[in-house]
């Protein structure tokens, strides 16, 4: 009986956990390490932060559902890899150290025959001296970090229901930010709040960020097919922002954040700064700092991860400039190149670089964008890696089968403008190949058939329905599978 | 939408007509795209 350790039961995670177990069950062992208790949909955490749903809505409990499929559900974090084994454990295996209260601070190791890293990212919010709760600005990456944004966003509007007038900012708090797509639904979903509450014209709102226009989303943006012409993303971003009012600073990387105002670096070398009353602004992410030792007890990490702490895989980390970038630059299986029993998929997985065209300031600061592997990507990637690694057990393969880059992997996308049922809209975007690929569509990079974009109520209804359809799926309910990722 | 500051962020991008605003939350044309977008998802889906 071989044994798959899985690092994290986050979308990623529980995703190839839930594969792993439909394919596996009974015939092997599979194990799942997590340090949270709760399980969550991330996606919707913006609507967490605008009090449209509370926390319990978007998260559950992790243990009754893995109790209910028979999978070891471990409490802890993983610290350190011994892919080699070690002097008085030869399998290979993993330490942790448990997060569960009644073990807190205890360490175990977990030998594995396969192990997917699944840690998902640190919130770097240290990378910005006063970014973060800790600090001056505010967060929706975790659930209890949106509920906390929300009492602080009701203090704020309270006020302008006396009558005072407030600066919210919204957007990316460091140079190499991602997931530009979660700072845009907030910022509209406060802006529909506004409205709402009878207040929009008491706040000016200010959107920050690193990428090089609107509409980028670390993607380089796209470019679609509307009223006989092909149009970029950023045509449309700016009508959307120009619509709502919404004042917007790109090509900026945030130095520091103090209170009540922070200072940011534009791509002309230039340094500014911006009050605000209220700023919701993205941490970087960085790896979550899983170290590597080999047999002979030396650090391996540089070998098994990137220097952003993501581990490596079987892309291409040469470090070529932009125009020689390639869509075969980007992974297939999953798996590390050192050791063929490690993967990593979702955000734990380093990509080769960018897809926006990177920038440097005039001081050499890099500003752009990181490449997104979130939601559905990563859900994709995850069922791929855990059916590849399922055959290999089962003695089905020898090597892995399933191939699932992103360069021949589309994504569908709603990004919510304001959370309401009968008034609320989101722009309902598709997207094929996410890593624009100019060998077949020499135009635009991608599919003009499959690339597409537009906003609407029925937007706001297909997120709403998403919302109980995954979180009906992650609680492994009968016909789970049937709902895609 | 105001063009009073001439050269401003807001004086160049297209911004929506009134009618382009009023479908974009007219129930039955949002039900008509709700199945166009789902359909179109659903395509995607299928091509991984």
């Amino acid at each position: 009986m071989a044994k798959l350790v899985i690092l994290g039961a986050g979308i990623a995670g529980h995703t190839a956990a839930l594969h792993a177990h439909r394919k596996l069950r009974g015939r092997h062992e599979l194990v799942v390490v997590t340090p949270n208790r709760k399980w969550n949909w991330i996606p919707s955490n913006i609507w967490v932060g605008v009090g449209f749903m509370g926390v319990d809505d978007v998260t559950f409990d992790l243990a009754p559902v893995y109790r209910k499929l028979g999978i070891p559900l471990y409490q802890a974090r993983a610290t350190t890899l011994y892919p080699e084994g070690s002097d008085d454990q030869p399998l290979p295996h993993v330490e942790i150290s448990y997060t569960d209260p009644e073990r807190a601070g205890q360490t175990e190791k977990l030998t594995y025959d396969y192990l997917i890293n699944a840690t998902g990212p640190k919130l770097n919010f240290a990378a910005t001296p006063g970014l973060g709760p800790a600090g001056h600005s505010h967060s929706v990456c975790t659930f209890d970090h949106a509920a906390e944004t929300f009492s602080r966003l009701e203090a704020c509007i309270q006020r302008m229901e006396r009558g005072e007038r407030q600066t919210l900012v919204v957007g990316t708090g460091h140079g190499t930010c991602t997931c530009q797509g979660a700072a845009f639904e907030y910022l509209f979903n406060v802006e529909y709040l506004l409205q709402r509450r009878g207040v929009r014209d008491r706040a000016d709102l200010v959107w920050i960020s690193n990428e090089m226009e609107l509409g980028d989303f670390g993607m380089g943006g796209m470019h679609i097919k509307r009223g006989g012409y092909i149009t970029h993303s950023r045509i449309f971003a700016e009508s959307l922002y120009t619509e709502r009012g919404v004042r917007w600073i790109t090509k900026a990387g945030v130095k520091e954040v103090q209170d009540g105002h922070f200072h940011y670096e534009t791509l002309d070398g230039q340094s500014h700064e911006q009050a605000f009353d209220f700023a919701m602004l993205l941490p970087p992410f960085s790896g979550t700092g899983l170290s590597a030792i080999n047999r002979r007890g030396e650090n391996i990490t540089a070998t098994v991860f990137a220097p952003n702490g993501f581990m490596k895989v079987d892309a291409d980390y040469s470090g070529k400039p932009y125009e020689q970038w390639d869509p075969g630059d980007w992974p297939e299986t999953y798996q590390n190149p050192d050791y063929p029993n490690l993967f990593a998929v979702g955000i734990a997985f380093a990509p080769p670089h960018a897809i926006s065209k990177p920038a440097q300031s005039a001081k050499g600061t890099p500003i752009f964008p990181t490449p997104p592997r979130t939601g559905m990507p990563s859900g994709v990637m995850a069922r791929q890696v855990a059916l590849n690694i399922a055959d290999l057990m089962t003695g089905k393969a020898e090597q892995p089968t399933r191939k699932s880059s992103m360069a021949r992997m589309g994504a569908a996308c709603i990004a919510s403008a304001g959370a309401g049922m009968l008034r609320g809209s989101a722009v309902s975007m598709t997207v094929y190949p996410i890593i624009p690929d100019f060998k077949t569509y020499p135009d635009t990079g991608r599919s003009l058939r499959y690339t597409s974009g537009e906003i609407g109520l029925a937007g706001h209804w297909i997120k709403y329905l998403l919302h109980f359809g995954f979180l009906y799926k992650a609680k492994a309910n009968p016909l789970w599978q049937v709902i895609p990722e | 939408m105001s063009t009073r500051d001439p050269y401003e962020q807001s004086y160049y991008p297209p911004v929506p007509t009134r009618l382009v605003r009023w479908m974009r939350t007219n129930w039955l044309w949002q039900f008509v795209r709700f199945l166009i977008l789902n359909a179109k998802m659903l395509r995607m889906v299928r091509k991984h």
